[in-house]
């Protein structure tokens, strides 16, 4: 590539962007790097604490059950959304009138504001006015997600399912629109059984848009506040308290700075790994 | 305008300035030598001279983070092991 032909002063152009990124996350960013070595107790007075945060965060109980609880959460809507996102996906029409029947009712659920879906499922999961709620107990189940971690679980997974499956539908039927004719009638030729159509031409073709979905939704999911906050608020106890919602707690709760700031940096540490994970893996696919 | 907000500290400044210089070198570096010299290593994947130096300081975060967890400070060991890493991710990712 020849440099001389290009125009430096084009970087200029890109001045905006990096003082705007620098103000909403470099120095932000800088700053929770300085909280998370020292003690505040308001007043912009701060005393040196050194690594003590780190290694009390590392070492915490606390920290460690609501990783656990933020992995769990992750893996069991990753288990659930991305094989029901497929199936529906593959049973949604291709062509004809109901193709944009199909895309809205999917996109409606992710049009909903976070707090509002929240709101929803609260209301709707309600043991004695609820609708859902009103009708588990109806059927002689004892189900009240204000009082039962179980119910509490399942109310807050059932409600990602709800709002976020979607987004892997709408992926995945983008990856099979782009399939042209000519795969299925050589499959057809070929006698291949419903399954061998999945397994060797449909999935191959989805794997990159699949890629994606699960790294959105890894991502959304490890870093989810306001919908559960909203519907159960952590509880009952604090079993539904997932990273976020127990960062929140201790850095406004109990205005713990420090601490804040060195497990927000541990849990910033984690989602760059994986997101870098995944953009390895993305990349080697493609390579390949 | 007053930065007390940011509560700046001398050891935080230091690491900072620790990656502008490594950002300034990877910059001079391939002013001297361009193309970011890419190649696959033993990883399978592509990489630049940018990415081995994202790859050495979030791995090195990790090896500090659980020295910090299973033994505590002082970290002088797990910057020898750091280091290492490092020279191993440039030499052959």
């Amino acid at each position: 590539m020849n440099d001389r032909t290009a125009n430096p002063r084009a970087w200029w152009f890109v001045l905006p962007v990096l003082v705007l990124v620098a103000f909403n996350a470099l120095i932000p960013l800088m700053t929770v790097v300085n909280y998370s070595v020292q003690e505040t107790f308001g007043d912009n007075v701060f005393f040196w604490e050194g690594l003590k945060w780190f290694e009390q965060v590392l070492n915490s109980d606390r920290f460690h059950e609501s990783f656990l609880r933020q992995l769990a959460f992750t893996g069991m809507i990753l288990a659930i959304e991305v094989p029901l996102g497929i199936a529906v996906a593959l049973s949604m029409p291709r062509k004809g009138p109901w193709v944009s029947v199909c895309l809205v009712l999917m996109a409606l659920p992710l049009l909903i504001p976070w707090n509002v879906v929240g709101a929803m499922w609260n209301i709707f999961a309600l043991p004695d006015i609820g609708l859902l709620g009103r009708m588990i107990n109806g059927m002689g189940i004892d189900y009240n997600f204000t009082q039962q971690p179980v119910a509490a679980w399942l109310t807050t997974v059932l409600m990602d399912v709800w709002h976020w499956t979607s987004l892997v539908v709408l992926l995945a039927y983008a990856g099979l629109c782009s399939i042209p004719d000519a795969y299925y009638q050589a499959a057809k030729i070929d006698g291949a059984s419903a399954w061998a159509v999945f397994r060797y031409i449909q999935l191959p073709k989805m794997k990159r848009v699949l890629t994606i979905a699960i790294l959105l939704r890894f991502m959304d999911s490890f870093m989810i506040y306001t919908e559960p906050f909203v519907l159960t608020g952590g509880g009952p106890g604090n079993t539904t308290t997932f990273l976020s919602i127990d960062l929140v707690k201790i850095a406004l709760g109990q205005f713990d700075l420090g601490p804040a700031a060195a497990m927000s940096l541990i849990y910033f540490l984690v989602v760059l790994l994986v997101c870098w994970i995944f953009y390895t893996l993305t990349m080697r696919n493609e390579s390949q | 305008m007053s930065l007390s907000w940011m509560a700046w500290t001398g050891p935080t400044a230091a690491f900072f300035i620790f990656i502008a210089i490594c950002l300034v070198a990877m910059a001079v570096w391939e002013r001297l030598v361009p193309g970011g010299s890419p190649r696959r290593g033993v990883l399978g994947i592509d990489t630049t001279r940018g990415d081995r130096l994202f790859i050495s300081l979030l791995g090195s975060a990790f090896i500090f983070l659980a020295w910090l967890g299973f033994f505590g400070t002082p970290l002088w060991i797990p910057l020898g092991f750091a280091i290492a890493y490092g020279i191993v991710v440039f030499r052959w990712v």
